[in-house]
């Protein structure tokens, strides 16, 4: 019961915290820039303005798939929230994925074309750490039950500091900040005109703004495992590392898309494969 | 609602200016002016733009491309002629190759003078621009209504 109601409770609130907190990015991003910056609730007023505009469709199949979208995402966070199979929800959340890419290349023009491509060579580098991190919890908690994760009392930022720093650098590409924001970015960046996202305008840019900020919960509950064991402690390292992703998208630029496969595939095989490796030699979990 | 206000999206295009009012457009985003402020932002796309900004005067090289930009900026939607060139064709209005200002190719809502046209006098044109914007918004959606 008390699954189901984390479940929707996800479903409501994850757009509000989601949408501040990419507020709250955007106001740290223009003060390190030394600039004013746009009020905390701008995100909102931007989407809100999404829905008020005309709605331009290049091919009617792209804003199914833009749905979809949307749909996957709201149910990998709930599925997440809800205490359910870490695996599925990665599962989840790369299906999310392929469906913004086929929604991409439904749109018949090279730049969403050459942004697709590059969503997924960046679904290709962060995909084996993500794994990596699911069976990290499974050794060191012995099950791939979020909801026992979240509730072992075995502190897993102690055995898994290199998959820790592995889900890190997987985690500027996710939140798509510099140097990984290959395929699309946010702000008032520009690459390949907009990237993945070119071709949408309206109300289907909207949904892929809200269908961000699911994403953007999902990704630190996933950081929040990592502190299971203390609460306080695990909201403290969540809001640290979001500062840490935007001090390290302020200081970058753009680099690469070979950058993005090698930092990802190199942060699974060293820091995450090793510390597993470690792990499974030395300790046979609880 | 009048969310369109506070979210202005701009895309900036260069018809054939020479140059300064395009600096004085990019010196609206740096820190001492930052626009962003007010939500707005700079865009490459003219499916996400809201505000169409043009400097320098139309030539019959890029006629075309204008018209294609400005179709594809979803309604509703204002046009920013910022400098004298962009207004009237400057002092460049009888070149053979110049068609005049940007209003000679579409409607524009707000022309911003000046050689070149003050970051002050821009952030002001484009506020202006934003209750044009507003006042479309309402009409389309009365069109809409009645349809």
């Amino acid at each position: 019961m008390t699954s189901i109601i984390a479940a929707i409770a996800y479903l409501v609130l994850a757009p509000l915290v989601g949408g501040l907190i990419s507020g709250i990015d955007r106001k740290i991003t223009a003060r390190m820039q030394g600039r004013v910056g746009p009020p905390i609730l701008q995100p909102f007023y931007d989407v809100a303005k999404l829905f008020e505009k005309e709605d331009v469709t290049v091919t009617p199949s792209q804003n199914t798939f833009i749905l979809s979208y949307l749909v996957f995402m709201a149910l990998t966070g709930a599925l997440f929230f809800a205490g359910e199979d870490l695996l599925l929800v990665i599962f989840a959340f790369t299906l999310a994925h392929v469906f913004i890419v086929l929604g991409a290349y439904a749109a018949f023009s090279p730049y969403s074309y050459i942004g697709a491509e590059r969503e997924l060579i960046s679904l290709m580098a962060y995909e084996p750490m993500i794994i990596l991190t699911a069976v990290g919890f499974y050794l060191v908690t012995g099950s791939f039950y979020v909801g026992d994760i979240a509730a072992s009392q075995a502190p897993a930022i102690l055995y898994l500091p290199g998959v820790f720093v592995g889900f890190l650098t997987i985690l500027t590409i996710k939140l798509r900040k510099s140097p990984f924001d290959i395929s699309t970015s946010h702000h008032a960046h520009q690459e390949l005109v907009k990237g993945l996202t070119t071709e949408f305008s309206g109300a289907t840019l909207g949904k892929i703004e809200i269908a961000h900020w699911y994403e953007t919960v999902v990704l630190l509950g996933i950081v929040y495992l990592f502190f299971g064991f203390n609460p306080l402690l695990a909201l403290v390292a969540i809001a640290v590392t979001y500062v840490l992703e935007i001090f390290i998208d302020n200081t970058f630029s753009r680099m690469k898309w070979q950058t993005t496969l090698k930092s990802g595939w190199g942060a699974a095989a060293i820091l995450g494969f090793l510390n597993l490796v470690v792990l499974y030699y030395f300790y046979l979990g609880v | 609602m009048a969310y369109l206000k506070k979210s202005p999206w701009l895309l900036h295009y260069d018809a054939s200016s020479c140059n300064g009012c395009d600096i004085e457009v990019l010196a609206c985003l740096t820190p001492l002016y930052d626009v962003e402020r007010f939500g707005i932002i700079n865009t490459g796309n003219p499916k996400h733009a809201d505000v169409f900004v043009i400097t320098g005067g139309i030539n019959e090289m890029n006629r075309q491309v204008v018209k294609n930009i400005y179709a594809q900026i979803p309604d509703p939607k204002v046009v920013v002629a910022v400098g004298v060139c962009a207004t009237s064709g400057g002092v460049f209005r009888e070149c053979y190759n110049i068609a005049g200002g940007v209003d000679q190719v579409i409607p524009v809502d707000v022309y911003v003078p000046g050689c070149a046209a003050r970051p002050e006098s821009i952030i002001d044109g484009i506020v202006t621009a934003l209750g044009i914007l507003e006042e479309k918004r309402t009409k389309m959606k009365e069109q809409e209504g009645s349809a």
